[in-house]
């Protein structure tokens, strides 16, 4: 694989280079590498405690119901069952938790809003005794009517998913199966449709996502003797946790005592609560540990998903191929419950447009509250579905101008100076241009790789792999190319913070930085680039990373691939003030011996106090002698303010994000199978921190968004709202077979805002990888093709 | 039920054993070998991949009551087994009442958990088989939650073809999901592993 690494020259950069082993830039590896190459890394579902219980949830068999009656007297009596929990065992005031809007109930309250709401909870002595209790509890539906379409949602006897809703967005939405709107006004469209010498227009279907990751949702919560509980769960913010469990557990926030676990994968998708809450009612209830484990079967039911949305674009161009206008509409299925869908609104509205230069636009973004399962948080968040339908249509639009699609897009490319349809000045590099250029300019890779191995195809390399379904008749290539814009950070006024704790001291000898944060380590290798900073900062070699706990202030979300400019900027200011101190302590200490203690530059290297000129001044070991020093301080990006409400109008979000991919794939076109043969990309990061990691966070977005494009959908059923494929046969992910090389280019053009010039990068990959790879099939079929994810029977015209 | 079974190359006995147990059940919540994983308990993932008297399995699509008195290796015993290969020219079980790795995890252990002064957890100082050093050189490790289905399966894979084709790689590991590196680096890692078994012959 070659990853080239370019930095072009005049590049503005504030980065001061160090020598210090370790630091940033290097490919430091995982500090948890060991550990979970021995099996030894302690995940959520690996806790153990003696006398520990199982807990088990009953989830509703249907999607909207009012609950007549529960009996729970026969799991009761099950022996091995300690406890059964129903509503009217919630034992605060509070029974609801949201993250924004509190309107998901701990347990049901007499009504189910979809298909696998949790109803009831059983603890017991052996998992299957907790499943099997959990059976017999006997529960009697009314089934009332479903809302599951914009359609059936807006109508006029409509039922209201949530009735006498009073939350903030409740005032301003057109209709309360609206959890919020978003409309986006900018210059005249009916003027600017006049200079438009050709007009296209798509409806595009975006399906349900999951975000599959490995580890299921799963912990265990231990009761204090305070009254209060331990609880060691897998998250992407335990602050945020804590604030929507101890209100129903009716605990002050500090007897409710939080420390990660091992996370496997997150993806979005463990932004919401899942089983905190239950695990700790279990828990004070029957006074023991109690652990929950989700099985893959309830982990479909057990978190949200990506919204599914029909989007509607509407574009036009001169014929010298700039375009004039763009008008859409999207609309977003949030579910039953709110979750992240509002900022999801947010987000889809304000990157609508896609990376392009548009003076004029008419931009409309809903989520609605139907039956359908909950939709929230998942790796490019709103950002995704647009995209894949704003590619369609450029590509569309240089179909009709006769012109090459990627010479169309690098025409209207935005780059850094261009105003958002927000009113924002992109006002750091964006070079959408260049991304696309270096993955056309890469060579394609050979045809008929099949027949490289000499004698007989390989299958393997061609559709259908090992099912032996053609040996290249009738496989046609395609090429595809798409380029998308991701926010960083928490946009629309949120004050999105991080905390870093950094201890300096002397231990056997040698300085050593303890670095303590409530960062949620879910993959993505924050611990090592924290180590990397601390090392960098203070010049030592030693830095050990603290377990996250709530203990330590706020990390804010692993999401909206956010933590190493958040995180990480927060481990950098703490060390910055650490060094300070240091240096504070060095000049009481020692400065009358040098002169430079006074004016130099000083710097900390390789475990000393340096002048810039290289002169050492003295040991940080001798300067601390026994004391520490020892600082936590918040840390915040640029404010940002909401969108209006009626505009859309406000400078809203923190920094953009780029990236383009070529796809490469041959279709097999009586079977209507695909084989991405190669997907390049190519990503600005501003700064790589650790390239290893990089390149890695960028395949594996990457392969996200080839899943979505061929295979991964939830299935709801629009009769029933009951979810048909909730298991790994039957929704299924890219395997190593499905997934191509991915040669990745990465620019470092650096952010003058961000700490060491980065840009959030986790995203970025997932969004344009989809439309290039519909390109690519398009291409080679000359099919239309709307909507993701692609079927064979959608080739095949057996639909 | 009773069931004696050798795992990593140290005689069990789990007692009281359900008849519905999976293999993956009795060794993590049994014995306390935690490191083969639970990602989907339906035999399509591969991340609870053990080896069953040398045989790659999903552990959990194996009743517990199947393996009395087999053999079996995971991933907390993958590095002595690849040692007692390498020494005696074959694949076999650990040391007799040695035992590779039993530790279970308390929330103790998890809260110590950390990345000590001296103890980079990058391989130095723990003696790793030859794939486990790869998986980590290479970066083939996220969140690792794949990792010791993956290890075990492309260790199988090296054991019986010591120069695997990039093509024979990903038809080995592709009952193993990932979703966090996009296979790419896991290609790599078994590249790297396969090359320096090379070198070492």
């Amino acid at each position: 694989m070659a990853n080239t690494r370019t930095t072009p020259s005049g590049t503005p950069t504030n980065v001061t280079q160090k020598h210090t082993r370790g630091g940033i830039g290097e490919s430091t590896l995982r500090p948890d590498g060991t550990l979970k190459v021995t099996g030894e890394f302690a995940y959520s579902s690996d806790m153990w405690h003696e006398d520990m219980l199982w807990g088990q949830t009953l989830r509703s068999t249907v999607a909207h119901a009012e609950i007549v009656s529960i009996d729970v007297s026969e799991a009761l009596a099950m022996p091995g069952v300690y406890s059964v929990l129903t509503y009217d065992d919630l034992p605060a005031e509070m029974k609801n938790y949201g993250l924004e809007i509190q309107d998901t109930p701990v347990l049901a309250n007499g009504r189910v809003r979809h298909h696998g709401e949790p109803v009831a909870l059983v603890a017991a002595d052996h998992p299957e005794t907790a499943r099997r209790a959990a059976a017999k509890i006997k529960i009697d539906y009314r089934e009332l009517p479903l809302v599951t379409d914009e359609a059936s949602a807006l109508a006029a006897d409509a039922p209201l998913v949530h009735e006498g809703r009073d939350d903030h967005h409740a005032g301003h939405v057109p209709h309360p199966n609206i959890v919020h709107r978003q409309p986006i006004i900018r210059g005249n469209v009916e003027e600017a449709r006049k200079r438009a010498d050709v007009i296209v227009e798509g409806e595009y279907t975006f399906g349900m996502q999951d975000q599959a990751f490995l580890g299921p949702e799963s912990g265990l919560a231990v009761p204090g003797e305070d009254g209060g509980v331990d609880l060691y769960v897998a998250t992407q913010w335990l602050h945020s946790d804590l604030k929507q469990i101890a209100p129903v557990l009716g605990l002050p926030e500090e007897k409710v005592r939080m420390t990660l676990s091992g996370v496997g994968g997150a993806f979005g998708g463990r932004e919401d609560i899942s089983m905190q809450i239950h695990a700790c009612l279990l828990a004070l209830a029957t006074n023991k540990p109690v652990k929950i484990v989700y099985n893959r079967f309830e982990s479909f039911f057990g978190h949200v998903h990506r919204h599914p949305a029909k989007l509607h674009y509407e574009h036009g161009a001169t014929k010298d191929g700039k375009l004039t206008h763009m008008k859409c509409r999207i609309v977003l299925d949030g579910g039953a419950y709110a979750s992240a869908s509002p900022a999801v609104v947010g987000n889809a509205s304000s990157l609508s447009v896609g990376p392009y230069v548009l003076d004029d636009v008419d931009i409309e973004a809903i989520a609605l509250y139907t039956n359908n399962p909950p939709c929230g948080a998942m790796r490019g968040f709103g950002a995704v579905q647009a995209c894949f339908a704003y590619e369609a249509q450029m590509d569309k639009l240089a179909a009709k101008l006769g012109m090459d699609p990627v010479e169309f897009r690098q025409l209207n490319a935005m780059e850094m100076g261009t105003v958002m349809p927000t009113g924002q000045v992109v006002d750091s590099p964006a070079p959408v241009a260049e991304l696309l250029r270096r993955v056309k300019a890469r060579p394609l890779p050979p045809e008929r790789q099949w027949e490289s191995a000499g004698e007989g195809a390989d299958v393997r390399a061609l559709p259908g792999g090992l099912s032996n379904t053609t040996h290249g008749e009738g496989v046609v290539r395609g090429v595809g190319y798409a380029v998308g814009i991701k926010n960083v950070g928490f946009s629309e006024g949120f004050d999105d913070y991080s905390t870093a704790r950094v201890r300096l001291e002397v231990i056997n000898g040698e300085p050593v930085a303890m670095v303590h944060t409530a960062m949620a380590e879910v993959g993505q290798g924050g611990v090592t680039v924290h180590a990397q900073i601390a090392r960098t900062e203070l010049g030592v070699t030693q830095v050990t990373i603290h377990p996250a706990d709530t203990q330590v202030g706020s990390a804010g979300s692993t999401s909206a691939s956010r933590q190493t400019y958040m995180t990480g900027g927060a481990v950098k200011n703490t060390c910055e003030h650490v060094r300070e101190a240091l240096l504070e302590m060095g000049r009481r200490k020692n400065g009358s011996y040098h002169p430079a203690w006074a004016h130099a530059e000083l710097l900390l290297e390789g475990g000393k106090v340096v002048t810039d000129g290289g002169e050492v001044l003295a040991d940080i070991a001798d300067i601390l002698e026994d004391e520490a020093i020892d600082l936590e301080l918040e840390f915040r990006h640029r404010p940002t303010v909401p969108f209006d409400l009626k505009t859309g109008q406000g400078d809203g979000h923190v920094q953009y994000t780029f990236a383009a991919h070529r796809a490469v794939v041959e279709v097999d076109t009586e079977l209507g199978l695909v084989k991405v043969v190669e997907l390049a990309t190519a990503q600005d990061v501003g700064k790589a921190l650790n390239m290893l990691s990089v390149v890695g966070q960028i395949q594996g977005g990457t392969t996200q968004g080839l899943g979505v494009a061929v295979m991964e959908e939830i299935i709801v059923d629009p009769k029933t709202a009951k979810v048909r494929n909730p298991s790994f046969t039957d929704y299924l992910i890219p395997t190593i077979l499905d997934t191509p090389t991915i040669p990745v280019d990465v620019l470092e053009l650096a952010d003058p805002n961000a700490p060491y010039g980065l840009r959030g990068l986790g995203e970025a990959p997932t969004l344009s990888s989809t439309p290039a790879v519909l390109a690519a099939i398009r291409q080679a079929t000359g099919l239309e093709l709307n909507k993701t994810p692609i079927r064979p029977e959608a080739l095949t015209g057996t639909l | 039920m009773r069931v004696n079974f050798t795992v990593n190359g140290r005689q069990q006995e789990a007692d009281d054993v359900w008849e519905g147990e999976s293999l993956l059940y009795v060794l993590r919540e049994r014995l306390g070998l935690p490191g083969s994983k639970n990602a989907c308990e339906q035999g399509e993932c591969g991340s609870c991949t053990v080896r069953l008297d040398g045989v790659p399995v999903c552990s959990c699509l194996v009743a517990a009551g199947q393996v009395e008195g087999r053999d079996v290796v995971t991933v907390e015993g993958l590095a002595d087994f690849a040692k007692q290969r390498a020494e005696h020219g074959h694949g076999g079980a650990c040391a007799a009442g040695g035992g590779c790795g039993t530790k279970g995890v308390s929330t103790d252990e998890a809260k110590r958990w950390s990345a000590r002064p001296g103890d980079s957890r990058t391989g130095e100082g723990v003696e790793l088989s030859n794939i486990q050093q790869a998986f980590i050189d290479a970066g083939a490790v996220q969140c690792g939650f794949c990792t010791p289905g993956l290890l075990v399966q492309a260790d199988e894979l090296l054991e019986r073809n010591a120069d695997p084709s990039d093509q024979d790689i990903r038809e080995a590991l592709s009952g193993n999901l990932c979703r966090c590196t996009g296979y790419e680096k896991i290609l790599d890692a078994v590249r790297l592993a396969a090359a320096r078994q090379g070198e070492a012959l």
